[in-house]
This record gives structure tokens, C-alpha cells and sequence, in this order.
């Protein structure tokens, strides 16, 4: 099994930035089928045939998502993109609104026209001032050219679309903080229900998608949902960026139908392990996702089933990999250190528990663990995820816990002899080694 | 010294203005875009700043400043003309940006954080900046430098330096 194209397709051309390019290889083609051909009703039909889903991580189908919107409500419908790609590890959405930023708006118009929506935004995070930039030009072309504004494709729909710049803040990709922060306030997530499709953006019924769930729209109405579904496996449609990083001899970003082998996508796409070394384990969807070692690979497929039945999550796709010489307590001790960061601070469980977690792995790697403080950290899990109001508090418990239990002998190691001393004991070893080899 | 919009700022304001509704929930959506053009203007966000901010956006100073120190990005102090943002995310240190980071600051005599005595450069510690395929990942003010290496920094900070 090879790459498979379908979002990615001429991505890297010079040039496919520009509205010309993408149109001279099919874009808005989507938009006039579903414009001039379909009905809202149908183009549901196509999306829910394609099982498309979410992208941003936690999979939800979005034909189910966009039938939740009552069409001919009364008053303003809004329409976001999430951009604000923060999960370590993840880098896809930033290479479609550089490279290919019109399929974005494709997608997002086809979705307004099905659903009845008014008003888009896309919400990017601060530090992608070139994709917001990108963006932002695409969008006036798509201006320019009709596709947007009043009366589209002379259908008498309105849609108007516009780029938002966050600030720095990984919660803000919660999708009811990021409503929030364009609200102009903190971004704190709000409790659910009432979902963003009763009360979302300033309180009206609005829908959420990340930028890759857009991107499939407008390809599934031009070659039909059952053409992309195909693509897939049965329950997991189409396919997916994944995006690999770390130790691993061809990084980047890949589309791969949904189902393709672990270890094709791996050992035949990129390369393996970097410099022929051996593997210590993975992250498979960003660093909120459990780690999996070697032995859990066997067999896995890349879809939403599989990587779940295995004990993780797909997630947003994001592959890191370690190798052999990978301490597991810096990383398990540096993605602590992110989480503790940027938890917003609005609950309780969730900002004390992640400044505990940080104090406790930080004195483990430190060299001045405790015996006790591997239970600790089991035990404070089981108050943190189930009290907050947002997924925050699971997306750093779950993968800590997946750390500490499946590297427990390393992080034993550091209790037990010290960091400086876990050093100087594999140093003798390594000139024990030495000598007897003389 | 109060602070205000000069025209360019402004003229930039009134094209966000023209992406939100036109109420005071809409106005408020400016405060974040408003935050940003003030600091591309000034700087980074003073009092007098979240007080012309209020103001424009018909909202609280203290709502400003609540929203100021919510957000990494805004900056509270003046940094040096190059900001040097290295991200030190799991897979940029995987690659070796932890001692890029710390080798880097060594050489500029400052400390994490800190200020050159120059004014030129100010070397922070980020999160993932979305670009882990290429790591790993130095922001020097809006743009991404991938694939950095100790010798790569050195070559760039010497860059900046010539620069006027
Ligand atoms: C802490 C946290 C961070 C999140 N970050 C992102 C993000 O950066 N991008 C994204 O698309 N979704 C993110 N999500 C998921 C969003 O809340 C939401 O489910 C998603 O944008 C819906 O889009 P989808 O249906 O296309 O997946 C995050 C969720 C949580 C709880
Ligand atoms: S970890 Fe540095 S860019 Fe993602």
C-alpha cells in the first residue's frame, strides 16, 4: 500500500497556493456540484455515506455533527475552523493552509451552504502568522472570484468567511474555549452540554471542524461519499494525514487510507528507524495519546479501532517515534511540563493535579523520587480526568499514567539510584564492559 | 505617555472591525485582534495599552488585562528586536533543541529569558510550534527557521547581528 492522495494531491506543486492552480486541478469543482446540483439534504446524504470523521482528534462522525444544525433556524449560524493545532507532535494542518489553503475554504462553504450558516471564521494560533497570512490571501481571492460574499454561484446564498489570530494558548483548540477566545475573552472552556449547536459562538448554534475535516469536504461531493468511504476501512472512512516525527529516517506529513498497516506506513513509507537503530516505542496521535511499545505494534492498523483496541488513540495522527536510546522519564518529565503550562487554570483537579504531576516526575528526574511517588501519581489519576470541565485533564492523565507503567523499571531506576547516580552506575557498567571485552 | 493607534494601526483595526457583528459581543471580539496591533506597534502591552484597548473595544481595563496574561503570546515587557523562540516540545528535544536552547543563551550571556544588553536579542522556550517534521523549530519573530542545529543558531544570531 502506497500514499493515497486525496488532500494532499499536488500539495507541493510550486505555485498551488494560488486559486488559478488549485482550480486547474479541480478545485471548487465540489462547490458548483453541491451548489447547482445537490440539495442541502443530499449533500448530508454524501457526507454521512463518506464517514467522514472528525479530525481533531476525538473522531466524531461529522454528517452526524452537521444534522444536528436546524437549517432554517431563524438569526445568525456560525460556521469555525480550528486551526489552533497545539498538540505536540501535530503539523499537518499547518501544511494545508500554507500549501493548499483553498481547499480549506472549498470545504468550509460546501458546509455553511448544507447546513444554513452565515458567518465563518478560522481560528489559527498565534504563531502561525504565515498560514494566517496564506489564509488570508486565499480568502480574497475566493472573494474576488465569487465564491464567497453575497449571492454565491448566483444561488442567492451568503457566506462570509474570515481568518482569527489567537495568542498562545494550547486550551484554545477546546473548541468551546477557542468560542470563547473569539468572543474576546480568556480562553476557558465552557461546560457541555449545551453543545456549540444550541449555543456556540455568542450563543448561537454553530458548528466546529479542524482544518483536515474541512479539506475532505469538497473531494468526498466531487467523487461522492461512497468513493471516499472506499477508501477506508468500514468504520473508518477515507483518509488521513498522518505526521511522523523523532527518530525516524523520513519525517513529515502523509496521507494513507485508513486501515493501512502500522508497519507499512512505518518500515516501507518512512523509512524506520533513524540511523538503523532499534525501536523503544511510539506516540501515535500527539502527545495526549498513550505511548505504545514495540510488541503492541503487531498488527496494527491505522484506523480509529485499531489504534484503540491496542490501548491508545489515533488522535490527531501524529506519530512520534523513540528509539532505543530515548530516556522515557525526560520525555514523560517534558510533556508534563507542556501540560502544566497550559492548563487554563479554571479547574480545581486539573490545574493542582498538573502542577503536582510536574513536581513529582520533575524530582524522579532530578534524582530525589520518592518509593511511594509512582503510586501517588496513580492514585491523584483517579481524581483529576473525571472532575474538569473539559477533556484537558484525561489528555495529560492518560498518557502519564501509559508512561509510567509501561517504563516502570526506568523510572524505578531514577527513584532508586538517582539521576547523576543512574548515570554513574552505566558508566561503570559500560567500562566493566570495556574491560572484559579487552 | 498614553498610548494610541497611528494610522496604519488604525487602518488595520477597522479591517477587523469589519469581521464581527456590529454590537458590543462584536466589539469585544476585538480585544484580542486590538492586543495584537498595539504590540506590533508598541511593543508588547503597557497599562496605557490595555487602557486604549478598553477603550476602543467598550470593554474593562481589568477585562484587558485579564485577557493580556491569558495569552503566552502577549508580551508584558519589552524583548529584544530578535525574539528567539525555541521550541523545546517532546520532539524538538528528541532532536536536540534542550541543548541548542541552553548552549545558545550560554553564548548570548543571558539567561533563559533574558535580554542581550544590546537590546538585539531575547531567547525564550516555547511549546510545539506545529512543525515537529522538521525539527527542530526556532521562531525568530513571525517566521519559522526547521531543521536547526547549534552551528545553524550561531549562523543566524551572526546574521541578525549585521543586520540594521
Ligand atoms: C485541550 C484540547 C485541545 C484541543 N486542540 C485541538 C486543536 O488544536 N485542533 C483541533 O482541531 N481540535 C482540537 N481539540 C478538539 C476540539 O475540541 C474539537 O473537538 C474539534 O475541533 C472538532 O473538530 P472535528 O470534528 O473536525 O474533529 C482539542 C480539544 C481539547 C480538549
Ligand atoms: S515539538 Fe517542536 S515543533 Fe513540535
Amino acid at each position: 500500500m502506497a500514499e493515497n492522495k486525496v488532500i494532499l494531491d499536488h500539495i507541493d506543486d510550486a505555485g498551488e497556493q494560488a486559486i488559478e492552480a488549485y482550480q486547474a486541478h479541480g478545485g471548487y469543482k465540489g462547490l458548483e456540484k453541491a451548489m447547482k446540483q445537490m440539495t442541502p439534504a443530499q449533500i448530508l446524504d454524501e457526507i454521512k455515506i463518506s464517514n467522514l470523521r472528525g479530525r481533531g482528534g476525538a473522531g466524531f462522525p461529522a454528517g452526524i455533527k452537521w444534522s444536528f444544525i436546524k437549517r432554517d433556524a431563524p438569526g445568525p449560524k456560525y460556521l469555525i475552523c480550528n486551526a489552533d493545532e497545539g498538540e505536540p507532535g501535530t503539523f499537518k494542518d499547518r501544511k494545508i493552509m500554507t500549501s493548499k489553503p483553498h481547499i480549506i475554504i472549498e470545504g468550509m462553504i460546501i458546509a455553511a451552504y448544507c447546513m444554513g450558516l452565515d458567518t465563518g471564521y478560522i481560528y489559527i494560533r498565534g504563531e502561525f502568522f504565515e498560514p494566517y497570512q496564506a489564509m488570508d490571501k486565499a480568502i480574497e481571492e475566493a472573494y474576488s472570484k465569487g465564491f464567497l460574499g453575497k449571492n454565491i454561484l448566483g444561488t442567492g446564498f451568503n457566506f462570509d468567511l474570515h481568518t482569527y489570530l489567537g495568542a498562545g494558548a494550547y486550551i484554545c483548540g477546546d473548541e468551546t474555549a477557542l468560542m470563547n477566545s473569539l468572543e474576546g475573552k480568556r480562553g476557558y472552556p465552557r461546560l457541555k452540554p449545551p453543545f456549540p449547536a444550541q449555543f456556540g459562538l455568542y450563543g448561537r448554534p454553530t458548528t466546529v471542524h479542524n482544518v483536515e475535516t474541512f479539506a475532505a469536504v469538497a473531494p468526498i461531493i466531487a467523487n461522492g461519499g461512497k468513493w471516499y468511504s472506499e477508501l477506508g476501512t468500514p468504520k473508518s472512512g477515507g483518509t488521513k494525514l498522518f505526521g511522523i516525527s523523532g527518530h525516524v529516517e523520513r519525517p513529515g506529513v502523509y496521507e494513507l487510507s485508513l486501515g493501512t498497516p502500522w508497519k507499512e506506513f512505518f518500515e516501507d513509507i518512512a523509512g524506520g528507524v533513524r540511523g538503523g537503530k532499534k525501536l523503544k516505542a511510539i506516540i501515535p496521535g500527539g502527545s495526549s495519546t498513550p505511548v505504545l511499545l514495540p510488541h503492541e505494534l503487531e498488527g496494527m492498523l491505522l484506523d480509529y479501532e485499531s489504534i484503540q483496541s491496542k490501548g491508545s488513540m489515533l488522535g490527531t495522527g501524529a506519530v512520534i517515534v523513540f528509539d532505543e536510546t530515548t530516556d522515557m522519564v525526560k520525555v514523560a518529565y517534558r510533556a508534563m511540563k507542556f501540560y502544566a503550562h497550559e492548563s487554563c487554570g479554571q479547574c480545581t483537579p486539573c490545574r493542582e493535579g498538573c502542577d503536582w504531576y510536574y513536581d513529582i516526575l520533575g524530582r524522579i528526574y532530578h534524582g530525589e523520587g520518592r518509593i511511594e511517588d509512582l503510586d501517588t501519581l496513580e492514585d491523584l489519576a483517579k481524581y483529576i480526568g473525571p472532575n474538569t470541565i473539559c477533556a484537558f485533564g484525561d489528555a495529560f492523565v492518560t498518557p502519564m499514567l501509559a508512561f509510567i507503567r509501561k517504563f516502570r523499571s526506568e523510572f524505578m531506576d531514577y527513584i532508586e539510584k538517582g539521576k547523576y547516580g543512574l548515570q554513574a552506575v552505566l558508566d561503570a557498567e559500560k567500562k566493566s564492559e570495556e574491560i572484559n571485552h579487552a | 505617555m498614553a498610548f494610541s493607534f497611528n494610522e496604519s494601526s488604525m487602518n488595520e483595526f477597522h479591517k477587523w472591525g469589519k469581521k464581527f457583528p456590529e454590537n458590543p459581543e462584536g466589539r469585544r471580539s476585538l480585544v484580542i485582534p486590538a492586543l495584537w496591533i498595539s504590540q506590533w506597534q508598541n511593543g508588547y502591552i503597557s497599562k496605557d495599552v490595555v487602557n486604549y484597548v478598553a477603550e476602543i473595544t467598550g470593554t474593562e481595563p481589568l477585562h484587558v488585562w485579564g485577557v493580556t496574561t491569558f495569552y503566552t503570546m502577549f508580551k508584558r515587557e519589552k524583548t529584544g528586536k530578535f525574539f528567539l523562540q525555541f521550541c523545546t516540545n517532546i520532539t524538538c528535544t528528541l532532536m536536540g533543541a534542550d541543548q541548542i536552547f541552553v548552549n545558545t543563551c550560554k553564548k548570548l550571556g543571558i539567561k533563559p529569558g533574558e535580554t542581550t544588553s544590546d537590546g538585539k536579542f531575547t531567547a525564550v522556550e516555547v511549546e510545539c510550534l506545529g512543525a515537529c517534521g522538521s525539527s527542530p523549530t526556532l521562531q525568530v519573530n513571525d517566521k519559522y527557521y526547521t531543521h536547526m542545529t547549534e552551528s545553524e543558531v550561531e549562523k543566524l544570531i551572526a546574521e541578525f547581528r549585521g543586520a540594521k
